[in-house]
């Protein structure tokens, strides 16, 4: 019986992944709140977490230096997307709605925590296995 | 780690709203300053920011922060007023103050020392997140 470690981990690692992406979009919308013309954008968090799991089994060999690399979690593709504005215009063409993006932005975090928390339960059921106690 | 960018784009908006308080502060500062010409009166100054594209060394390109692209003065046409036992006046009597919206000034103030608190919420989230990954299986 082999257990391997990155399957038991794979899941919750890449929607880790994609939470701290979504709260740098985030950042970056409230950061540019004040910024004239600037467009919010945003991800579908589950269309990506979808994509990424399914992408992960298909490795793309680099057949040349300049290809872009498909290992490496840091870089999953997501389909950011702009968001569209509850209020048609502000005057200075920015789409920006700070308390949306304040309140998902916070949400974003709690649920980075809950990711994290199911992977701290895998690490303790595996230590658990490993000590045998 | 996309975490790590939102220092930098956070930072980026702290700096940037700072510049905007520092602006309403000085023309605030300034709404009751008198001159003896129209040329030399203060002008109510105000950021213009923009959206600041860099990439970064871990993540390749970070999503944008914000930067003041300029600093513009109003043209707003001082205001004139005859006095002439002020010991700026001009020939013909007349002092030339500031023409400054306060009220506009208070609400730039307010927006700014929002945005400020909420970059600041955002960079402190991050900052709480990152420690507790640091912290993972243990």
């Amino acid at each position: 019986m082999a257990i391997s470690i990155d399957k038991v981990m794979q899941y919750h690692e890449t929607a880790l992944m994609l939470r701290s992406k979504r709260s740098e979009v985030l950042a970056s919308n409230i950061a540019n709140a004040n910024t004239p013309g600037y467009k919010a954008k945003d991800f579908d968090f589950n269309k990506a977490l979808k994509l990424a799991t399914s992408q992960q089994s298909s490795n793309i060999q680099k057949t040349h230096a300049d290809h872009y690399s498909s290992s490496g979690s840091s870089d999953i593709p997501v389909d950011m997307q702009f968001i569209t504005p509850f209020q048609a215009g502000t005057g200075d063409g920015n789409s920006v709605d700070l308390p949306s993006q304040q309140t998902a932005f916070a949400q974003n975090a709690m649920e980075y925590q809950m990711s994290m928390r199911f992977l701290n339960g895998k690490i303790k059921g595996l230590m658990t296995a490993i000590k045998g106690e | 780690m996309s975490l790590y960018n939102i220092f930098g784009i956070a930072g980026s908006a702290l700096s940037a709203n700072s510049v905007m308080l520092n602006t309403t502060a000085s023309n605030m500062a300034n709404s009751s300053s008198v001159s003896s010409s129209t040329g030399e009166t203060y002008q109510a100054k105000h950021p213009v920011f923009e959206t600041l594209y860099k990439s970064s060394r871990m993540t390749g390109t970070a999503l944008p922060g914000v930067q003041v692209k300029d600093i513009v003065s109003a043209q707003a046409e001082p205001i004139k007023k005859h006095s002439p036992e002020h010991p700026m006046a001009d020939e013909d009597g007349y002092i030339y103050m500031a023409n400054i919206n306060v009220v506009e000034e208070m609400a730039n103030m307010i927006a700014a020392s929002r945005a400020y608190q909420t970059n600041l919420q955002v960079a402190n989230t991050a900052k709480q997140l990152l420690q507790k990954t640091l912290t993972l299986g243990q």
